[in-house]
């Protein structure tokens, strides 16, 4: 039986391991992204090849790969987070991070260069030429962020083997679904899902919020400092 | 070898044709290209290949519009701060500046407006505005009207040319149109396959072509080879297929040289009156072989006997009657015909 108290907590417990994960792997992945994009340097093709290929891994194979440096007799095993939600953070970032850094390196992309070169010629420094770019590209980084934070909030594989699905302690929105479908109550498990696509819905509409453009009247008192 | 100078308050027309290194050399004095060999001199320093916080001091003293207006995301106004922006100008110092600067370029009321709205006439007076706002000591400017209609671009001109006379602005403006480049530089260098092929002033340039491909390109469409047969004082008479042409020109007898007329020098006259006195030594008559009339101005063939094509108003070829085959005379002044160069 699942009281209503575990459910809360494994809603709350989903909200922040996956912001957390998405968090980090945006402050991993974007400026990852935009350095691939970017910069020129050796074995850069490399380095995108394994990002593209991490974009597609397997959560399951993340989890067992992860549980197996960080489970106590493991390599990592000393810092004692297997079975706690920093274990699930990890193995989240593990899986949203490429998946940032790939969109990002893709909306860089098709931003047309020129617009680097025309804010260099206005006095920009390389890396304030880079930022305009990035202003340019910022519908796609808002879209890599909301990919990243999709990927993890609906994952159950990874979370369930470093997470161990302890009620009331490792139990995420995406574990109980299963907890539930397995105890037979098809119409809980159900339930907890469509909190699971109202907590997807509210996150997505605050990002494409974010990725509209910002009113006319901020941009000019952002710009110009003065409203006329 | 080769060496480009840019006086301070001048404005250089840089004029050639795509691919002869026009763009390369603007990126090159914006410091945006590393020459693969030579010197960039600002103000007599040493420039070239300058990096990171010493570069950037450099380039900050100049602005570059390009032929597309490259706007970024976002209002008129935050376009044209840009510039202001990086150089950490105050924000009430940068919004007047802005404002003054609109209205000086006539869009003082799209101040607020996203650059999406704008047409191309008015992103590229933005991109410009951006541009000069910075006051920059250099402007550099890439055929930035190339891509506008023909009254936008007239205009653009000669707002732009007013503001930089007026600011005494040392620019360099790069195009392929030679009209624009007379109309816009004080001096003009024309660009040939990466090279300097002439510079002067655009009379120099356009009635003194140094080379058959500058008087090409600057539409000195007659050309010819011919044997210069004698020479004095300064006035020259080489025969061209046979014909004898007058020309102001300092050569030896007995060169092989090649001579240019631009069709705007050619006139034309009844053939029964071309034995009239007149000030043009050269004066004879052709048969008319092809006649093009283009809006204003038409373009008439003549056989003397090497094909001779003469630049008249539409209204003098109906005046004329000038048809295909009848016989028509031709003068054209002894300094009218350039002499340049060996022919080869």
């Amino acid at each position: 039986m699942i009281t209503i108290g575990q459910f809360w907590h494994a809603l709350w417990l989903s909200l922040v391991v996956s912001g957390l994960a998405t968090v980090i792997s945006a402050l991993i992945g974007i400026p990852l992204g935009t350095l691939l994009s970017e910069f020129d340097f050796r074995g850069k093709g490399a380095v995108l090849t394994v990002v593209h290929t991490f974009m597609a891994l397997p959560p399951v194979v993340v989890g067992v790969f992860t549980f197996l440096i960080i489970m106590r007799s493991g390599p990592l095993g000393s810092i004692g987070i297997v079975y706690t939600p920093a274990a699930m953070v990890l193995v989240q970032v593990i899986l949203a991070a490429p998946i940032v850094t790939g969109f990002t390196h893709a909306s860089l992309q098709v931003v047309d260069p020129r617009l680097g070169l025309a804010a260099r010629s206005l006095g920009a420094t390389r890396m304030q030429a880079v930022l305009v770019k990035m202003r340019e590209a910022r519908p796609g980084l808002i879209a890599a962020i909301i990919a990243g934070f999709g990927r993890v909030i609906a994952e159950v594989g990874a979370v369930t083997i470093v997470g161990g699905a302890i009620s009331s302690q490792t139990d995420t929105l995406t574990t109980l679904v299963v907890k539930l479908t397995r105890q037979g109550q098809p119409g809980l498990s159900l339930l907890v899902g469509a909190v699971l696509l109202f907590i997807a819905l509210i996150v997505n509409i605050f990002l494409t919020r974010l990725q509209a453009d910002r009113g006319k009247r901020k941009v000019q008192e952002r710009v110009t400092g003065y409203v006329s | 070898m080769e060496r480009l100078e840019v006086q301070q308050g001048e404005v250089l027309a840089v004029l050639g044709p795509s691919g002869s290194g026009k763009s390369v050399l603007l990126r090159t004095l914006n410091l945006l290209e590393r020459p693969s060999g030579g010197t960039v001199r600002f103000y007599g320093q040493d420039v070239t290949g300058l990096e990171g916080r010493e570069r950037t001091a450099v380039t900050r003293r100049m602005a570059m519009v390009f032929q597309d207006p490259l706007l970024f995301h976002g209002t008129v106004a935050g376009n044209v701060a840009y510039g202001l922006k990086v150089r950490k100008v105050a924000a009430e110092e940068r919004a007047g500046r802005v404002a003054n600067m609109l209205a000086g370029v006539g869009l003082g009321d799209r101040s607020g407006a996203y650059v999406q709205s704008l047409s191309g006439g008015e992103a590229q007076r933005v991109a410009v505005a951006r541009a000069l706002v910075i006051e920059p000591e250099v402007l550099l400017l890439d055929e930035p009207f190339a891509n506008l209609d023909a009254p936008t671009r007239h205009t653009l001109q000669e707002e732009t040319r007013d503001i930089l006379r007026d600011r005494g602005m040392t620019a360099v403006f790069v195009t392929h149109d030679q009209d624009e480049a007379s109309r816009m530089g004080d001096r003009i260098l024309v660009l040939h396959d990466g090279s300097i092929a002439q510079e002067g002033g655009a009379r120099e340039i356009f009635y003194r072509p140094a080379t058959e491909f500058v008087a090409r390109f600057v539409g000195m469409s007659n050309l010819y080879e011919g044997l210069v047969e004698a020479c004095e004082e300064g006035l020259a008479r080489v025969s061209v297929q046979g014909r004898g042409l007058f020309a102001v020109a300092e050569i030896d007898c007995g060169e092989k040289v090649k001579v240019g007329i631009r069709p705007e020098d050619v006139t034309l006259v009844p053939a029964d009156e071309v034995d009239r006195p007149t000030s043009s030594m050269n004066s004879f008559t052709g048969k008319v072989t092809d006649v093009e009339a283009r809006g204003p101005v038409a373009r008439v063939t003549v056989a003397c006997p090497f094909p001779l094509v003469a630049a008249i108003t539409t209204r003098s070829l109906d005046e004329l009657e000038i048809a295909g085959g009848a016989e028509i005379g031709v003068r054209f002044k002894a300094t009218a015909l350039v002499v340049f160069g060996e022919a080869e």
